[in-house]
């Protein structure tokens, strides 16, 4: 009698959806998502809400893995041999281990440090300079960089449509074999955005977790970190998402003016903006061009290297004040915020 | 039980049919249904049409000049009538283009029947969707019209020749949606006459852009000094607040 009614219920509705005038728009239907293996995107306890919330690109693990086979996939690269993952090495926090500027096709050199990536969802801007307010608009310029993937976008579809994989892809993603940029960059987002870094041995302190403890030097260079750097590397994202003249001195090859090319205001000249210090100890070098390549050379620079530049910030212009024991702490502390989870997520590695 | 079951069924059914069709308009006389206006673009150089070609061209300035491209944004458009009624064309967003005849018109459609005699649009993209991350169509970034490095959508450009600049090229990329130096502005236009929009009447709009404007109120523009502009700031402002002044309406009608 039940599989009777079913049977009724379920006909009349198929029929009812087949009416002339009552189905969905085709373009804009989507697949409904196998829930079963779908990415989850929570907000860890104590953050603040993130600056990107999916809306408008509903996160869904087809979605998920369509931004991961882009994120591995060399095809971005004019001559097929640059990956966002070239730079961006999931070991080093997605940053470039060892790399002061960015590599591009034919060994071609950028002008700033690979930034890592998680995160990356609390972010207010992207690039040292800020000068990218989504991250849905961020890989567009790696791919069209002529010094790092040197690609169009056409040209990246063109390339991707030849792919049955890709268009098998993109239509459990967004409901159509469609390949456009706009879907292309939604899928690399939500893969990036989905990158939540928030379990170094630091995290586990915080909230009283076991394998959470931190030794009594540690727990002084946590204490010093507070006094000393918090201002500007705030917890629990350790870092204000401001732009600020931290006192580097210019590198005259490099030459770079910060943040005044995006804002054309003088006072944001020489201006970077401050990273995140999560995974610090796995990401280096370190600084907007990747001159220091330790984090002593880092806290010697916050020591005693400051330039004074007019704009200089006056939370570092005469120089913060620690000993040799007082640096060694920090640095020990700072160690506490690699997250080897994060870095050994098999949802974030290469699509086998 | 058996009958009971089947009826329920039945009556859920009938429920689903009635709620599923809701959007179905009702059937209303012929003269209250809505209808469409088509918006067409002219790019002129004062009495003629631009012409990308080579054609020389003289500013306000007495500078010659020439035109190989002219692209601009026209969004949210909104249509005002005497007696009270008001359209607000939904993901109004179009970028026309000289060297596309195509991009040149377009229809608005579902508009309230009903008599208009006003015309008000952005010439650029609101704040909106130059911070809401990747777009498609008219804001697709492949159309040329985007900064990557800058997130943002360039409003208005147009590129050419002038000898009276250094390096012989002028090139004028107005972008930034923000603050005193945003290169949005907000038009509202009379028509000449009002328009009446029903079903079977649709209405044209003709909007004539003078690149001359460009160039003359209220600022003069000198291409031996102001001839490239690629990035956001104060020259954006200088630009702009003359392609405020760009459209005349010189036709509204059957």
């Amino acid at each position: 009698m039940r599989k009777l009614l079913i049977l009724v219920l379920t006909v009349g509705l198929i029929g009812i959806m087949s009416l002339p005038g009552c189905k969905p728009d085709p373009s804009v239907e989507l697949k409904v998502p196998d829930t079963s293996r779908n990415i989850s995107f929570s907000i860890p306890a104590g953050w603040p809400q993130p600056n990107y919330t999916f809306s408008g690109n509903p996160l869904t693990q087809s979605g998920f893995e369509l931004g991961r086979k882009l994120f591995y996939d060399t095809r971005l690269s004019r001559d097929n041999t640059i990956s966002c993952a070239s730079c961006h090495q999931q070991f080093a926090a997605f940053a470039h281990l060892d790399h002061p500027v960015s590599h591009g096709i034919n060994n071609l050199l950028g002008r700033r440090n690979t930034p890592v990536i998680f995160n990356a969802a609390w972010l207010t801007s992207f690039f040292w300079d800020g000068g990218v307010n989504n991250i849905e608009n961020q890989p567009i310029n790696p791919i069209q960089n002529p010094v790092e993937m040197d690609m169009t976008i056409p040209e990246v579809i063109t390339k991707l449509s030849a792919d049955n994989t890709y268009k098998s892809m993109f239509n459990s993603a967004f409901g159509s074999d469609t390949i456009n940029s706009q879907r292309i960059f939604k899928a690399l987002a939500q893969f990036m955005a989905s990158m939540v870094s928030d379990n170094s041995r630091y995290d586990k302190y915080i909230r009283g977790e076991s394998g959470g403890t931190l030794t009594q030097q540690e727990l002084h260079g946590l204490s010093l970190f507070r006094e000393k750097c918090t201002a500007c590397h705030t917890e629990p994202l350790f870092t204000d998402n401001s732009f600020r003249n931290n006192g580097l001195a210019l590198d005259p090859t490099l030459n770079d003016s910060g943040r005044i090319h995006i804002t054309n205001d003088p006072a944001d000249r020489y201006k970077f903006k401050v990273p995140s210090l999560r995974n610090i100890a796995l990401s280096e070098p370190y600084m907007h061009d990747g001159r220091f390549t330790t984090l002593d050379g880092v806290l010697e620079h916050y020591r005693s290297g400051i330039y004074q530049w007019p704009n200089v910030d006056t939370l570092v212009k005469n120089g913060i004040s620690m000993s040799d024991q007082d640096k060694d702490d920090i640095i020990s502390f700072l160690k506490t915020l690699s997250d080897e989870t994060f870095t050994h997520d098999a949802r974030f590695s290469e699509p086998k | 039980m058996k009958s009971t079951l089947i009826k329920i069924s039945c009556l859920v059914l009938m429920m689903a049919l009635a709620s599923s069709c809701k959007k179905k308009p009702l059937p209303v006389s012929g003269s209250t249904l809505p209808g469409k206006v088509k918006l067409e673009f002219f790019n002129n150089v004062g009495a003629s049409s631009l012409n990308l070609n080579n054609q020389w061209y003289i500013n306000e300035n007495g500078d010659s000049f020439t035109v190989s491209k002219f692209n601009y944004y026209i969004s949210n458009v909104v249509l005002t009538g005497p007696n009270g009624a008001s359209y607000t064309e939904t993901e109004s967003y179009h970028l026309v283009q000289q060297n596309d005849e195509s991009t040149r018109s377009f229809d608005m459609i579902d508009i309230p029947a009903a008599s208009y005699d006003t015309i008000s649009f952005m010439i650029g993209v609101d704040r909106l969707r130059n911070t809401s991350g990747a777009q498609t169509g008219a804001l697709d970034p492949l159309n040329g019209m985007f900064w990557d490095w800058n997130t943002g959508y360039i409003m208005l450009k147009l590129e050419g020749h002038s000898p009276k600049a250094p390096g012989g090229n002028i090139a004028f990329h107005c972008g930034g949606f923000d603050g005193r130096n945003t290169a949005v502005r907000n038009i509202k236009i009379a028509l000449p006459q009002a328009i009446t929009v029903t079903q079977n009447n649709t209405p044209h709009v003709h909007l004539t852009a003078d690149v001359l404007a460009m160039f003359k109120s209220p600022n003069k523009i000198d291409f031996s000094t102001f001839y490239l502009l690629t990035s956001t700031g104060d020259q954006v402002k200088v630009l702009a607040d003359n392609y405020a002044n760009l459209f005349t309406i010189t036709y509204a009608g059957l």
